[in-house]
């Protein structure tokens, strides 16, 4: 048996006790966040539109919840098999966004055809 | 205490070994974190449902969308700040996550009066944050955003707009409470004096400071999404 070597116990006691990470990372992920805030509200200041702005909102977007995730929540300190049962399962629900978009382009085209108010 | 964890293999194999291993997966999480983490998943969907039926409404309406950047601008000054309101608490409660992690830091290096303040000051901020999502509310409702219509737009809108940052503000509400509950005991050293409770196991067991820290973050997780996507987008 490979694994004889680890003291295999069912108790719900954890195997170290806390995270512990230099403060500088969090201040370091702090002002990450600050900078990045006001970049997505520097989007809509400046009254960026279409694509462009999107792009940005979904960027600016992804990398302050990356951030929060792995260093606030120290996702990245976790090991693979706790990171990836809570991060694959909401995947789930972009692939039901996914399915909502076209059912939703489905009823403007009947709105559009069937119940125009002009 | 012998380091376990480094024992273990990492990477996908130990993803394997720790699933297939025929008891508890999540070996370095406690139960009560990784009861947290799941939790916080199934809170995952919660929102994602709310998100996903604001797209499928503003996407499948005829009706122009009230443009947010004017809905939510403020007056200061003598000018029209877009979204001014929603900046500053988008950056409150970023803040309180900034003060909520170094909380999490001295209670693992069991510095009860800097754990205690830091909590403290995280519950401030979120109350501050609740407070001006309440200003908020009142100010579009004096403005006639109703739940079925407004003025400004489409009337899917207001129920959109009540229901996400409701929900939203209700999970910081309850986070400032909790916050509150955690940052005593810790002022009152219940975790150092070795008495088990619901949240201690053992003397100098701070793990209920780093859980409480998830939810909080979790918090203002979601406020990025809604800040994209509602107020942005």
């Amino acid at each position: 048996m490979t694994h004889a070597t680890l003291p295999e116990t069912d108790s719900p006691a954890p195997e170290h006790h806390g995270q512990a990470h230099p403060i500088r990372l969090y201040l370091l992920c702090w002002g990450l966040l600050f900078v990045l805030s006001a970049a997505s509200y520097a989007v809509d200041y400046a009254q960026l539109q279409g694509p462009l702005r999107w792009t940005l909102i979904l960027v600016f977007m992804g990398l302050k919840a990356g951030l929060i995730l792995a260093v606030f929540m120290h996702m990245a300190w976790e090991r693979l098999a706790l990171s990836l049962a809570i991060l694959l399962p909401p995947l789930a629900a972009l692939v039901f966004m996914g399915i909502m978009l076209v059912e939703s382009g489905y009823t403007l085209q009947s709105r559009v055809d069937h119940f125009a108010t002009e | 205490m012998t380091d376990v964890s480094s024992m273990r293999p990492g990477g996908l194999r130990g993803l394997a070994a720790d699933w297939a291993s025929d008891q508890r997966s999540f070996k370095t999480a406690s139960w009560g974190k990784a009861m947290m983490w799941i939790f916080l998943l199934s809170d995952t969907f919660v929102f994602a449902i709310f998100l996903i039926s604001y797209m499928s409404a503003r996407s499948s309406t005829e009706a122009e969308w009230p443009n947010a950047s004017e809905v939510f601008s403020l007056h200061l000054g003598g000018a029209d700040l877009p979204l001014a309101l929603i900046a500053i608490m988008t950056f409150v409660l970023i803040s309180s996550s900034g003060t909520m992690a170094m909380a999490v830091n001295f209670a693992y290096a069991r510095d009860r009066r800097r754990t205690a303040a830091l909590i403290f000051a995280t519950a401030a901020m979120g109350a501050l944050f609740v407070g001006m999502q309440a200003f908020e509310w009142s100010k579009l409702i004096h403005e006639g955003v109703r739940p079925w219509g407004n003025p400004f737009g489409a009337e899917q809108f207001g129920a959109t707009f009540f229901m996400i940052t409701g929900f939203h503000g209700t999970h910081v509400s309850f986070g400032v409470i909790f916050l509150l509950i955690v940052g005593n005991k810790v002022r009152k050293g219940e975790f150092d004096s070795g008495r088990r409770s619901w949240l201690c196991r053992e003397k100098g067991d701070y793990e209920a400071v780093e859980i409480m820290g998830l939810y909080w973050h979790f918090v203002d997780l979601v406020w990025v999404f809604i800040f994209a996507f509602f107020y942005l987008w």
